[in-house]
C-alpha cells in the first residue's frame, strides 16, 4: 500500500478528517480550498500531530495514536514540496537543492531532470515563480525522500508555467519510484499525472 | 569583554522569552528588563550586595578563589549587566522575525534541531544579533553609575574611560587628559559602529 491514511484533527472550528488507502504511483486530494488538504499533507510529513488515527506510507508507520507510534518530523523523509516553496532565502540555489542531500553525487541528475543547471549560482529572491517551484521539487528529490508531498505545485503559476512544472514532476514521478501524495483543487491536473483520486470536502 | 561574555547568556535569554511557554516567563522578562528602567546606582548596589564579599553570590565565588568587587571583571559585570537588556531586546526582535516555516522546512529535510538551528535560525537572525552586540557596546562603553558604585574608580583596575574623564574633569588640570580620553572614546566607538555596518551588511546581503 503506498499510502494507508485515517486521520482526524481539531484545527480552531473546523475538523480536518480524512481516511483512504491507495496503492497507485500518484495519490491525488482534490476538494475545494479550505477543507484542510494542506494540514492532511502536513500530518503525514509529522509537523502537525493528528488528534487520532494512523499514518502508514509505503508500508511503514509513520504515526498511530492508538500506540502511540509519532515518528519525529526529520526521520520521516517526507519529499515536502510546500505550496509557498519555502525555499532558504540565505542559502543559493545550490545550497538549497543539497540542504537535506547526503552528497553532491546526484545534483547533476536531478538538475538535468528539472532543467535546474543554469539556476545553481542564483539566489531564491531572484527566481521566477516556476524557477522557484522547480527548485522546491529538486530539493525535495535530493532528500532522498521514502515519499513525495506535493502541495498545489501550479498555484501562483500561469498556464505555460504551469504545463511546464507538471511535466517536470511527471518525470520526478517516473525517476523517483517513490510514492506521491498531490494536493490540489484542480481535478485536471491529477487526471494529467494519471493520479488515483481522493475527494475531500 | 563584558559585550561577548553577555552575548551567549543574552541569545540564551532571548530565545527563551521569544520561544519558550513555561511558568515565570513574564517574571524573567521583568528581571532582564530592570537594569534598563532602574537608576544604575540602584543596580550598581544591589550588584554590591550580590557581588560583593558578604553577598551570597560573592561569598560562593570567594569560596572558588575569585573575587570580582573593585575588581576589572566586577566592572566587566556591571557593565554586562546594564547592556543585557538591550542585547535581549534586539535579538528577540531578531528572532521573533525568524520565519518558523523554513525552520519547518528544514525539519521536512531529515535536519536535527542543532542543524535547524545553525544553519536556519542563526545565520537569519544574525543581523539581529550584531546589532544588539552593537548596542550593547555602547552601553557598557559609557556605563557610569553603577560601576562606580559596584567597584569604584580604581586606576589600572576598574577606571573605565567615562570614569577617568570624570575625573579629569575634577582636577584644574585635567582638561587636556579629559580631551584625549573623550577622543579615544569617539574613536574606539567609531570603529565598533563600522565594523558593525560592515558585518550587518555582509548579513543581510546572504540573509534577504
Amino acid at each position: 500500500m503506498s499510502f494507508a491514511i485515517n486521520v482526524a484533527r481539531r484545527l480552531g472550528e473546523q475538523d480536518v478528517a480524512l481516511a483512504f488507502e491507495s496503492d497507485a504511483a500518484v495519490t491525488a486530494i482534490v476538494g475545494p480550498s479550505g477543507v484542510g488538504k494542506t494540514s492532511v499533507l502536513n500530518m503525514v510529513a509529522g509537523v502537525l500531530r493528528p488528534d487520532r488515527g494512523r499514518i502508514a506510507v509505503a508500508g511503514a508507520a509513520l504515526f498511530d495514536a492508538a500506540s502511540g507510534l509519532d515518528v519525529p518530523v526529520a526521520l520521516r523523509r517526507a519529499g515536502y514540496v510546500f505550496q509557498d516553496r519555502r525555499l532558504f532565502q540565505h542559502l543559493r540555489v545550490r545550497a538549497n537543492l543539497l540542504y537535506g542531500a547526503r552528497g553532491p553525487e546526484r545534483l547533476a541528475e536531478v538538475a538535468a531532470l528539472l532543467d535546474l543547471a543554469p539556476l545553481l549560482a542564483r539566489w531564491p529572491r531572484h527566481l521566477s515563480g516556476g524557477e522557484a517551484q522547480r527548485v522546491a521539487i529538486g530539493r525535495a528529490l535530493l532528500s532522498e525522500p521514502a515519499f513525495l508531498l506535493l502541495d498545489e505545485p501550479l498555484a501562483h503559476l500561469d498556464r505555460a508555467r504551469g504545463e511546464e512544472v507538471l511535466t517536470m514532476i511527471a518525470r520526478a514521478r517516473d525517476a523517483s519510484g517513490v510514492p506521491v501524495l498531490y494536493v490540489t483543487h484542480r481535478p485536471e491536473e491529477a487526471e494529467r499525472l494519471g493520479a488515483r483520486m481522493v475527494a475531500m470536502g | 569583554m563584558a559585550v561577548l561574555a553577555t552575548l551567549p547568556v543574552a541569545f540564551g535569554l532571548a530565545w527563551l522569552l521569544a520561544r519558550g511557554r513555561f511558568a515565570g516567563r513574564m517574571l524573567l522578562d521583568v528581571a532582564v528588563h530592570l537594569p534598563l528602567v532602574l537608576p544604575p546606582v540602584v543596580m550598581g548596589w544591589l550588584l554590591l550586595l550580590a557581588f560583593g564579599p558578604a553577598g551570597p553570590i560573592g561569598h560562593a565565588l570567594k569560596s572558588i578563589g575569585v573575587e570580582i568587587a573593585f575588581r576589572w571583571t566586577g566592572a566587566a559585570v556591571a557593565a554586562g549587566v546594564m547592556a543585557l537588556p538591550l542585547i535581549v531586546r534586539t535579538i528577540r526582535l531578531a528572532l521573533d522575525a525568524v520565519d518558523p516555516r523554513l525552520e519547518e522546512a528544514a525539519r521536512t529535510l531529515g535536519a536535527s534541531r542543532g542543524r535547524v538551528f545553525r544553519t536556519v535560525t542563526l545565520p537569519l537572525c544574525a543581523p539581529g544579533v550584531i546589532a544588539g552586540a552593537v548596542l550593547g557596546f555602547a552601553k557598557a562603553l559609557g556605563e557610569f553609575g553603577a560601576t562606580i558604585t559596584f567597584v569604584g574608580a580604581i586606576p589600572g583596575e576598574t577606571r573605565t574611560i567615562p570614569l577617568a574623564i570624570w575625573g579629569a574633569l575634577q582636577s584644574p588640570d585635567g582638561t587636556a587628559m579629559a580631551a584625549r580620553l573623550a577622543g579615544l572614546s569617539v574613536a574606539i566607538s567609531a570603529a565598533a559602529l563600522i565594523g558593525a555596518e560592515l558585518l550587518a551588511r555582509r548579513a543581510r546581503a546572504h540573509a534577504l
